[in-house]
């Protein structure tokens, strides 16, 4: 084996790609063979590691100093200043100010601090076209150990044990769900793996799809053994082009291993892993409807009972769970069910992943101990609200979840609380807003979302999510009418009630949560026809402040209707009849004498 | 996929011949409708009726079920794209941090609605659902280069780049 002195590790994510990291990658070859260091030191291109704000990253080992925000330019000067001489470049280190003088290793950047690693374990450790780097970090032990110690009721039991739920949104008992396909009889079963991340901002099943494939195939082959299967599909989406790529490298290099395929490590349990694309349905990351689109249909959700466990996928009992759910798996069978259920809370054992975005500093991916309260989320491990701005509330859950109030930020983050207070876990979106973002706009953005996604199938979710946005966008648009926010409420209650699938019977809670919190801002809507948060803007109004205005003239001639008028020493005015409240002249105008009237 | 936008003349025999490829490699795969359409799209850019009903018939299932998979799924389209695919993520993260803004943006200067492609056939505008660089927010794809952090006003510029070619 080749032995280098330093590694030089690269993001390859989809974050860090669409800011360069390929370019990053060449320049690092180029100067490393220019200075003769090719043999020294080793390129690897990781997964996400998690701070995609500062991307791209690159972390050089065995220092751990850890880059920010690095340019193909910067590349040179890294090359020659911390690989050739030894001294760390500082204006690119990453973290707090304090940190600048000294390299910490990674894990002591405020950003990873709270954190624990179970599924994120190797995203942004290893190469994920390399099933040897997976190897050499434990991969596919825990299946050996599986396959050749233990029965299929011992692996459900010590799943069962490991208190695991559903990383998919409904936190559902994993090891009873595999208990249950188990359990019905029949030659053909199924193992799937839901990778059809539909909630827009959410982006943790990429991640580990991108970073560590090799655990999500590894895991799906062990439920493969335990409830008694030979086949696994992974859905996922088209959208997703790297994590696609690496998903079939990784299921080529298992093959060639005998790692997938004909009686893997010697036993008689065969066992094989297909792909299979999305199109870009939300709807079909529910159960049923993935199931129908597998087989080739519209992704149309089916009546439960019967459950997949019974009758699944092609009419055969199947298994189906999240990435993140499977990529827990083979950690769990390595090293116990008793060190899972000892990390997290009483209900909720282990970690979950988070994709963590909006007005937050550290936009990114974190994975931390379940009970872990949002204020540790947003302040220690997110680095705040930028700008100076107020924390109003977190989004969880995306379509089908709520919003958390700042009131609730000591909240411990655990599946039942979030339940009790309206949201719910979700696969793991965690959107940040501050003060200026209003919720009922907020709202009908989910509303437009679900409506769009709306299968057409269930009258109660086609039709009534569609009158909800209509009355969402009579209050938005300054036409509330008195009796608007209880119509809301009715027809939320019904739809939840009557829709047939979790997408239509969720679809009401962004509407529901916002008005359980945030009753004022619908109300001021309504009565007072203004939007507090300034965002909507039929109810908005631009105006010079004549105090300040310098009348230099620069608002009038960004105006793209030409409202604005005014000369040397008189203050311009805004006429409001033509203004289209597009915003450009409170951007453009240098001594801030425009503001919005909200 | 994106170079051949419009219906480019010439190789029209090249492109069946790869369909009829595509169509026998999947003929005897559960559930193969919708890899078969994905790969088809990836060679006319699009899926015109002429596509579905060779699709209908290779792989022996109705024209309306085909049609009905195509519509549903968002990714098919039914119509050519511009030479340059504009895509605007619409995503929560993009959405609070204005990607509507940036949309309008791109709406006023293209002069086209979302779902629409300019006369010269040069851009389409379409909205999508999150390509995960939320750590860019806001962003949009134009191909596959995307262009995050952005303010209303970089759109022009971007447009220009590309009208240039």
């Amino acid at each position: 084996m080749e032995i280098y002195r330093a590694h030089v590790l690269v993001c390859t994510g989809t974050g860090c790609t669409s800011s360069q990291s390929p370019k990053i990658i060449e320049e690092f070859e180029k100067y490393l063979k220019a200075n003769k260091l090719d043999n020294e030191v080793k390129i690897v291109k990781t997964g996400c590691f998690g701070l995609c704000a500062e991307g791209p990253i690159v972390v050089i080992y065995p220092e751990g100093a850890m880059y920010t925000m690095v340019k193909p330019e910067d590349v040179k000067e890294i090359v020659e200043e911390h690989l050739l001489k030894g001294r760390l470049v500082k204006r690119l280190l990453a973290g707090n100010k304090e940190l600048k003088d000294s390299v910490k290793p990674i894990e002591q950047v405020e950003f990873f601090k709270k954190q624990k690693r179970v599924a994120l374990r190797l995203c942004g450790v290893i190469n994920p076209e390399s099933i040897d780097e997976y190897i050499a970090f434990d991969g596919y032990k825990a299946l050996a150990k599986v396959l050749t110690e233990m029965k299929p009721e011992e692996v459900i039991d010590e799943i069962k044990r490991s208190g695991l739920r559903g990383r998919g949104g409904g936190g559902f008992p994993t090891g009873i769900k595999w208990e249950f396909a188990a359990r019905s009889q029949d030659t053909e079963k199924y193992v799937c793996c839901n990778a059809d991340e539909g909630d827009p901002g959410a982006f943790m099943d990429r991640s580990i799809l991108e970073g560590d494939p090799h655990s999500v195939l590894e895991a799906m082959t062990i439920a493969g053994y335990a409830i008694g299967a030979s086949q696994g599909y992974v859905y996922v989406r088209a959208e997703y082009p790297i994590a696609v790529k690496r998903l079939n490298i990784a299921i080529q290099q298992a093959k060639e291993y005998g790692l997938l395929g004909k009686n893997i490590f010697g036993t008689d349990f065969s066992f094989d892993i297909e792909l299979r694309l999305g199109a870009g349905a939300f709807v079909c990351g529910e159960e049923t409807a993935l199931m129908t689109s597998i087989e080739g249909h519209r992704g149309e959700p089916r009546p439960r009972p019967p459950f997949p466990a019974v009758k699944g996928l092609f009419g055969k009992p199947t298994l189906l769970n999240n990435v993140e759910t499977y990529a827990n798996i083979p950690t769990i069978i390595r090293n116990g069910a008793e060190w899972f259920a000892s990390i997290g809370t009483e209900k909720s054992k282990g970690t979950k992943v988070f994709a963590m975005g909006g007005k937050i500093n550290n936009t990114g991916l974190l994975e931390i101990p379940m009970g872990t309260t949002l204020r540790e989320v947003i302040y220690d491990i997110g680095g705040g609200i930028p700008n100076g701005k107020k924390f109003k509330a977190a989004q969880t859950g995306g379509p089908s979840g709520g919003c958390i109030p700042a009131s609730k930020i000591d909240t411990p983050i655990e599946y039942d609380t979030l339940v009790e207070l309206g949201s719910m876990m979700g696969s793991g979106g965690l959107i940040i807003m501050d003060e200026d973002n209003c919720m009922v706009d907020i709202a009908k953005f989910f509303l437009e979302f679900t409506v769009d996604e709306s299968c057409g199938k269930c009258p109660p979710c086609r039709i009534g999510t569609k009158r909800m946005l209509e009355i969402l966008e009579r209050i938005t648009g300054g036409k509330g009418e008195e009796g608007d926010v209880e119509k809301l409420e009715i027809l939320a209650k019904n739809i939840k009630a009557s829709a047939l699938c979790g997408l239509g019977q969720t679809a009401p809670n962004p509407v529901l949560s916002t008005l359980r919190y945030f009753r004022d801002e619908y109300e001021a809507h309504v009565r007072d026809k203004k939007c507090p948060a300034g965002v909507c803007k039929s109810m908005l109004n631009y105006i010079v402040d004549e105090q300040r205005c310098k009348c230099c003239g620069i608002c009038a001639r960004n105006c793209p209707v030409n409202c604005i008028s005014g000369q040397k020493g008189v203050p311009y005015k805004i006429d409001q009849e033509k203004c289209i409240k597009c915003g450009t002249c409170l951007e453009k105008c240098p001594f801030k004498a425009i503001f919005k009237n909200a | 996929m994106g170079e051949q936008g419009c219906c480019c003349c010439g190789g029209v025999d090249e492109r069946e011949k790869k369909l009829q490829e595509i169509i026998e490699k999947y003929k005897n795969t559960k559930g193969a409708l919708i890899p078969v359409l994905h790969e088809a799209q990836e060679i006319y850019g699009y899926l015109p009726m002429s596509v579905q009903k060779k699709i209908a018939e290779g792989l022996n299932v109705s024209l309306e079920e085909v049609y009905g998979v195509v519509t549903f799924y968002t990714q098919f389209s039914l119509n050519p794209k511009g030479k340059y695919q504009i895509q605007v993520c619409l995503g929560t993260a993009c959405y609070v941090k204005g990607a509507n803004q940036i949309l309008e943006k791109l709406q006023e200067k293209l002069g086209i609605h979302v779902g629409e492609c300019t006369e010269d056939g040069l851009f389409s505008l379409d909205g999508c659902r999150c390509i995960g660089a939320c750590g860019l927010a806001p962003v949009i794809m134009i191909n596959d280069e995307v262009y995050g952090r952005l303010v209303p006003d970089q759109i022009e510029g971007i447009l220009d780049k590309y009208r240039k070619g």
